[in-house]
């Protein structure tokens, strides 16, 4: 699709929906993957770190898309870092402020937010292109796909490694926790069968609707 | 041995609580630049040398942010300082070795955004380290980070050779390697205790 670059997006329900499911920043785009292993190991954490990720992301994007036209080519990486970390630096104490026992689960992860790619490539990518509300809806869809991966990795983790879910128990004293999935290298073997689902499920609908596909890329 | 002394924070560091298999820190590298042993220890050299200024910058403008009351413009003036230490890595291997220069290209510039590093800031303050303990942190994590790398990519030529079906080639491959990896970095735990 070639359109001229100067001209931003038109506002549509896409502009959400890219983020979710199109260019999910964790499934599609690989970005962003140190907080989706480190803190996915219950679906409460996972839940928050979306959320507060989400947070800045929204922030972060509406105030770049603001001084977009007022920040200097060349100072911009710069400049967006630090609109970054301001809003993380709220988002920390917020969350500190709420529930320290989610504080002291996510523990240096939720300043580490500053150095997620996803934030700092949506700012470069899109609101420092775009006007505040496409930047805005942009940014919530990227955050609620975000939100959306780091959950099915915490569901799935927090179901086979303590068999519970948000904390309520599923199975009976029976259940034997299979604690290898709470623990480091169950991060990475969820998220490589993701992958491997999303890839299989890709590889199947291009097989079997080809013909579709293409009128939807002309239309 | 001591929980605080140095060669158990640099043990701790380099395997037990190895950066990228336990802490999930700079996984972005760890699955960018694991392709080839030579890159791979490049850039680990690379990341020691970051760790270790921004370590000590780090710990130099914690005393003085303590010292003023200023502990909410931590994380702003960490970020600020890992960005200057890794344009004069930039500006070092520029003038002393262009060839390692053009090898690394865009993932020099990219150790910015590389969360080990903005991590082991974090870290050695909320560990309240002294200087020494501080070096002896940075060492160990930069050498951990280079351990991981160099193995993943080990294992990585080794597989270009082998026959995988090809749904799960590319990324779902190397995380599974990561987590065999991790698997097998959990034997170290205890290590020292």
């Amino acid at each position: 699709m070639v359109k001229d670059p100067r001209l931003p997006d038109p506002l549509s329900w896409q502009t959400f929906t890219t983020g979710l499911w199109k260019e999910n920043p964790v499934f599609v785009m690989l970005l962003g993957l140190c907080p989706t292993l480190a803190v996915t190991n219950s679906a409460i954490n996972a839940l928050s770190m979306g959320l507060a990720t989400t947070f800045v992301l929204v922030c972060s994007g509406v105030l770049v898309s603001l001084l977009r036209k007022v920040i200097p080519k060349q100072v911009r990486i710069a400049s967006y870092i630090i609109i970054i970390a301001t809003f993380v630096t709220m988002a920390d104490y917020a969350i500190q402020a709420i529930s320290l026992d989610i504080y002291k689960a996510l523990g240096a992860f939720i300043q580490l937010i500053v150095v997620n790619c996803i934030i700092l490539g949506r700012a470069e990518a899109y609101a420092s292109k775009n006007p505040v509300s496409n930047a805005f809806i942009n940014a919530l869809g990227m955050g609620v796909g975000f939100t959306f991966a780091l959950l099915c990795l915490g569901m799935v983790r927090e179901v086979l490694g303590m068999g519970s879910l948000f904390g309520v128990h599923l199975f009976g004293p029976a259940f034997q926790p299979w604690a290898v999935f709470v623990l480091p290298p169950g991060g990475f073997f969820v998220l490589a069968f993701w992958l491997w689902l999303f890839a299989v499920a890709r590889k199947r609908t291009a097989r079997a609707q080809p013909a579709t596909k293409e009128v939807a890329d002309a239309a | 041995m001591q929980p605080d002394s140095l060669t158990f924070i640099f043990l701790n560091a380099f395997l037990i609580n190895n950066f990228v298999l336990a802490m999930f820190l700079g996984i972005c590298p760890f699955l960018g630049v694991s392709g080839k042993i030579k890159t791979a220890w490049n850039m680990g050299l690379a990341v020691i040398f970051v760790m270790l200024v921004s370590s000590m910058c780090a710990y130099g403008i914690n005393a003085i942010l303590v010292k003023y009351d200023l502990e909410f413009l931590r994380l702003i003036s960490y970020i600020a300082v890992i960005a200057s230490a890794v344009q004069l890595v930039e500006m070092t291997i520029k003038k002393f070795s262009p060839a390692l220069f053009r090898t690394l290209g865009i993932f020099l510039p990219l150790i910015t955004t590389n969360c080990a590093i903005l991590g082991l800031a974090l870290f050695q303050t909320n560990r309240s380290y002294d200087f020494l303990q501080c070096l002896a942190f940075s060492v160990g994590a930069g050498a951990g980070f280079t351990l991981a790398l160099v193995l993943m990519a080990g294992l990585r030529e080794k597989l270009e050779l082998a026959d995988v079906p090809d749904v799960s080639m590319g990324a779902a491959l190397s995380l599974m390697l990561g987590g065999m990896l991790s698997l097998a970095f959990m034997g170290f735990a205890g290590l020292g205790g």
